[in-house]
């Protein structure tokens, strides 16, 4: 008692750096090996680099499903594949690449990355964090035990009813994917809960508001509108299921039902969804970039700012998905003038990319490169998104070809090529080890060639009139040349994302080492080791400005941020916990110890969600029975945490 | 050849369309071209050209702040994107109203995966219904009411109108005009299932009198068989097909699939599938699952004199 009063009041110590010091905090941070460490671990790089790696691996299943895809629409009546077997793919592709790629990939960068660049030493919520993993891989399990197992969705990502619904679709299919998207959710909603404390608490002294990465601005408006819009596809799935599973009517028009309503749920969800996976990426690319034109983003603020505004019109979008459902024309014309209106905050983004560059003096490295032809291919993907934001035109455009270039261009445009030029930014932090630059250079022009090779003839083909999701073609519809050539640039494509991989591998082996700060970058995480230590920060850094590493060359005042002193915070697993607005320090944060309790209730959830598949309900109940026992262990009240007062004699 | 082209236009509603869809078109592209080369210029001024130890040479600069640059930029953007959204807005006041009266009205019901096209006519008898094929005449307004069959369909008429969903439930109300003759390609465009690829159809514009030839000729029940071998035919389709054709005139009275009272005045059979001729036809009765996987009609598998009879009776009707 008398102890826990001492913690409760102490004030930070404020010292310098020793080795005595890092080795008392490797003690007190370092995962244990084996199995526990495995199971256990709660260290955010540790996370981040699994959430990478998982997304990957998802991204070469995705992409081998889109080759088997262009083999047959090479040319047209090409019989390779079954209707079945089409649709199942399409479909598959589909949620694998949005779902189980897109947006992890950039959760497990922020979660990697946001301590580091907040100058803390771990997430908000350490535990949460790993539970949000272990989710995200069980369910990517579910999703795609569905798939081998001929089961996989088969109505498309968007999955509309009735086609999803039990009477046109009797197998287990639509039951793994709503299953599985509700058991998704989980995952999204615990991180993204995660990346709004984090960002809101844990910043290092001193680093305001007005002060943080753009990455953390993109990872955090996406993390908002995901915690808003994930119950909406949650209850869509879930509703889905009822009627599938329980006989109920939400969308059986038979039974004053609405097919409607899905869509709307669909997409209320599924066009803010669309910005959170592309504006973290977009934040690296403000974060990236200027490191390599040697000077600071130009309108930090505005490009904050308009982050921001995007997310926010984002949310008055989603009936563009759906001009041609008969909705009335007073309607359309509202969800069209915010289509085009949203041009306006991401044109901000492509002037201040320009800008930066214009202005700086740039070096051309692989990094740079993904970096800078993104903003090309971001422009392409918007003017067509501009396009289709006319309704009379989108009545022609829409469910043709061109709004699958559209979203290609999006997508990996706005969402690979900048995680691409991550990798080759950050590996070095990640791992001690650069990227070969040769091998990169490579690596960029195959995937920047064979991508326009692949999804540029696609604008054309879709204005000549080829309609989407369709398994094969006729010939004579003037699509036959363009679809080969289509064909042709997405193996090319592939091959250039080989080519990062094996640089990964080959660079892992023996790639040169790097440097705590290799690129002279300007934000916390370039001030550790690399790889940064369990502990990330020996001492917490204060911050005075946006680019701590460069003040010393850029501040006018002579006030400089301090990275070698500060506090402590070495009397158990501590960081600072910091106001919302201004970093100013609040509290001493404790962090918890490593827990296998994530990991055991992703083990009981995942049994729920077997026995809510199978309808058999013990199995279900059991489930239940272990995610409730380990949701008690995870949560039990701790003394050394002072979660709990002993008791009183 | 591109059937489903929509940079052209043969009627009204898409020649209203047209100018804008290439203005948004001309803007995309001008965008394009005027932000790569920025960049490609931008780029080009690089100082050094290599990794880490290269990029750490050039030293930080704070440089100007360059804000105005990003206010010039959206300056000049925000008139190309005005124009876009007060032409857009005239554009759907244009277009979007169903005609006040109609010349024509169709009740067009999408089913996996064919069309079921229904003639209104203020007399009861002078209604009739086809399938995947709809004739309107030149020059009128013609009223597309359209309904859900079973899943979500879309209707689409690229040379003549954009496209409009059929959903079970509601009643989505499209129209077209097509200003000169011709056979304009349609395609669903809403992913439907299995067969959504072979879910095609064509509208054929004919000057008037024409149009009327052509009504008064589908009005007509099918005709009797003429020879012992249609008489047999007659039975066999009345008694199999009939479970889900109709043949109007006969004892097959099913609505459940494409009328085929006047079956072989369509240019293809199947929705697009295949032309309509006596070979095919052969070959569709005996393996539908075959040519279209996964569509409603069973393989019949029917003997061969059975299948003679059949396909004589089925040629009969004109």
């Amino acid at each position: 008692m008398r102890e826990m009063r001492g913690v409760d009041f102490r004030t930070p110590t404020i010292g310098a750096d020793s080795v005595e010091h890092r080795a008392r905090l490797l003690d007190l941070w370092e995962t244990a090996p084996g199995l526990k460490g495995l199971l256990g671990t709660t260290d955010h790089k540790v996370i981040g680099i699994r959430y990478i790696v998982t997304a990957f691996v998802f991204l070469a299943c995705g992409g081998i499903e889109a080759l088997i895809m262009r083999l047959q629409l090479a040319g047209p009546n090409h019989t390779l594949l079954t209707p079945q077997q089409y649709d199942q793919l399409f479909s598959t592709h589909g949620m694998t690449m949005i779902f189980l790629y897109a947006s992890p990939i950039l959760s497990g960068f922020s979660n990697y990355l946001w301590p580091l660049l907040l100058g803390s030493r771990d997430m908000a919520f350490p535990r949460l964090n790993a539970f949000s993993y272990w989710i995200y891989l069980a369910s990517g399990i579910f999703l795609y035990v569905g798939f081998l197992s001929g089961n996989g969705p088969n109505d498309g990502w968007f999955n509309y009813v009735p086609y999803a619904s039990r009477d046109y679709n009797p197998g287990l299919n639509e039951d793994f994917y709503s299953l599985g998207m509700v058991f998704l959710g989980i995952s999204v909603t615990a991180g993204a809960a995660n990346f709004i404390v984090t960002a809101f608490r844990t910043r290092a002294p001193g680093m305001s508001i007005d002060r943080i990465p753009i990455l953390v601005w993109g990872t955090l408006t996406a993390s908002a509108a995901n915690l808003v819009v994930i119950p909406a596809v949650s209850l869509a799935f879930f509703l889905l299921w009822m009627d599938r599973q329980f006989g109920t009517h939400f969308y059986d028009s038979a039974n004053n039902g609405q097919p409607l309503l899905w869509q709307h749920l669909f997409w209320i969800f599924g066009h803010p969804w669309v910005y959170a996976i592309v504006l973290p990426a977009m934040g690296m690319v403000s974060d990236g970039l200027p490191v390599f034109c040697r000077r600071p983003l130009v309108g930090y603020s505005l490009v904050a700012l308009s982050t921001v505004a995007t997310m926010i019109l984002g949310f008055g979008v989603w009936v563009h998905h759906m001009f041609a459902t008969g909705l009335p024309g007073l309607g359309l014309s509202f969800f069209s003038a915010a289509s085009i209106v949203i041009v306006v905050p991401s044109a901000v983004a492509v002037f201040a990319w320009l800008a930066t560059l214009w202005l700086g003096r740039p070096v051309i490295t692989t990094a740079f490169l993904f970096f800078a032809s993104m903003i090309l291919l971001f422009v392409i993907g918007g003017v067509s998104g501009f396009m289709t934001a006319s309704v009379p035109v989108d009545w022609q455009l829409t469910d043709t070809y061109f709004v699958v270039a559209h979203l290609h261009y999006v997508l990996i445009g706005i969402n690979v090529f900048p995680v691409v030029g991550a990798t080759y930014f950050w590996f070095p932090k990640m791992t001690g080890k650069f990227l070969d630059e040769k091998l990169g250079r490579w690596n960029f022009w195959t995937m920047f060639l064979g991508f326009n090779l692949a999804f540029l003839p696609m604008h054309i083909t879709g204005l000549l009139g080829m309609p989407r999701r369709v398994y094969t073609y006729a010939d004579g519809m003037g699509w036959d040349t363009l679809n080969m050539i289509i064909s042709v640039g997405s193996f090319v494509f592939a091959v250039g994302v080989l080519l990062l991989f094996i640089n990964v591998f080959k660079s892992l082996r023996s790639g040169a080492a790097a440097p705590a700060n290799p690129w002279d970058a300007p934000t916390l995480e370039w001030s550790v080791p690399s790889p940064p230590p369990p502990y990330n920060f020996s001492v917490i850094p204060t911050v005075v400005s946006r680019h701590p590493l460069w003040d010393g060359r850029l501040s006018e005042s002579g006030i400089v941020s301090a990275v070698d002193r500060g506090m402590l915070l070495d009397q158990g697993k501590e960081t600072i916990a910091t106001s919302p607005m201004d970093a100013s320090p609040e509290m001493i944060m404790e962090m918890p110890e490593d827990t296998p309790a994530p990991f055991v209730l992703t083990v009981g959830i995942s049994i729920l969600f077997v026995g809510l598949l199978l309808k058999v309900w013990p199995l279900a109940i059991a489930g239940a029975v272990v995610s409730a026992l380990s949701i008690l262990v995870w949560l039990w009240p701790r003394r050394e945490l002072r979660e709990r007062e002993a008791a009183h004699g | 050849m591109t059937p489903l082209g929509y940079l052209e236009a043969a009627g009204e509603r898409a020649q209203a369309v047209l100018p804008l869809t290439w203005l948004t078109l001309a803007i995309s592209i001008a965008v394009c071209i005027i932000i790569g080369i920025l960049l490609w210029l931008g780029v080009r001024r690089a100082a050094s050209n290599g990794g880490a130890a290269e990029t750490r040479a050039i030293p930080i600069d704070r440089g100007s702040s360059g804000v105005r640059w990003i206010g010039i930029g959206i300056a000049i953007s925000a008139v190309p994107l005005l124009v876009t959204l007060v032409w857009t807005m005239v554009a759907l006041a244009d277009v979007s109203g169903p005609p006040a009266h109609p010349g024509l009205t169709l009740d067009i019901t999408a089913h996996q995966w064919w069309w079921e096209v229904r003639y209104d006519a203020a007399e009861p008898d002078h209604t009739f219904a086809t399938a995947n094929e709809i004739h309107i005449p030149v020059g009128e307004r013609v009223l597309v009411r359209l309904h859900g069959g079973d899943v979500i369909h879309s209707f689409w008429v690229p040379k003549l109108t954009g496209k409009t969903d059929t959903i079970p439930g509601q009643t989505n109300l499209s129209w077209m005009q097509a200003s000169r003759a011709g056979r304009y390609s349609g395609q669903c465009t809403e992913y439907c299932g299995l067969q959504h690829a072979h879910m095609a159809f064509e509208v054929i514009a004919e000057p008037p009198a024409q149009f009327e030839q052509w009504r008064a000729h589908q009005l007509a029940p099918a005709p009797r068989p003429a020879t012992p071998e249609q008489t047999r035919g007659m039975s066999l389709v009345e008694y199999r097909c009939g479970a889900c054709h109709q043949v109007r005139g006969t004892q097959a009275g099913a609505l459940a699939a494409p009328d085929l009272t006047h079956l072989m005045s369509r240019r293809t059979i199947a929705s697009g599938t295949l032309p309509t001729g006596p070979g095919t036809l052969a070959e569709w009765i005996e393996a539908p699952q075959a040519l279209k996987p996964g569509n409603l009609m069973p393989n019949q598998n029917l003997p061969q004199q059975q299948l003679t009879d059949v396909l004589a009776y089925l040629e009969t009707l004109k």
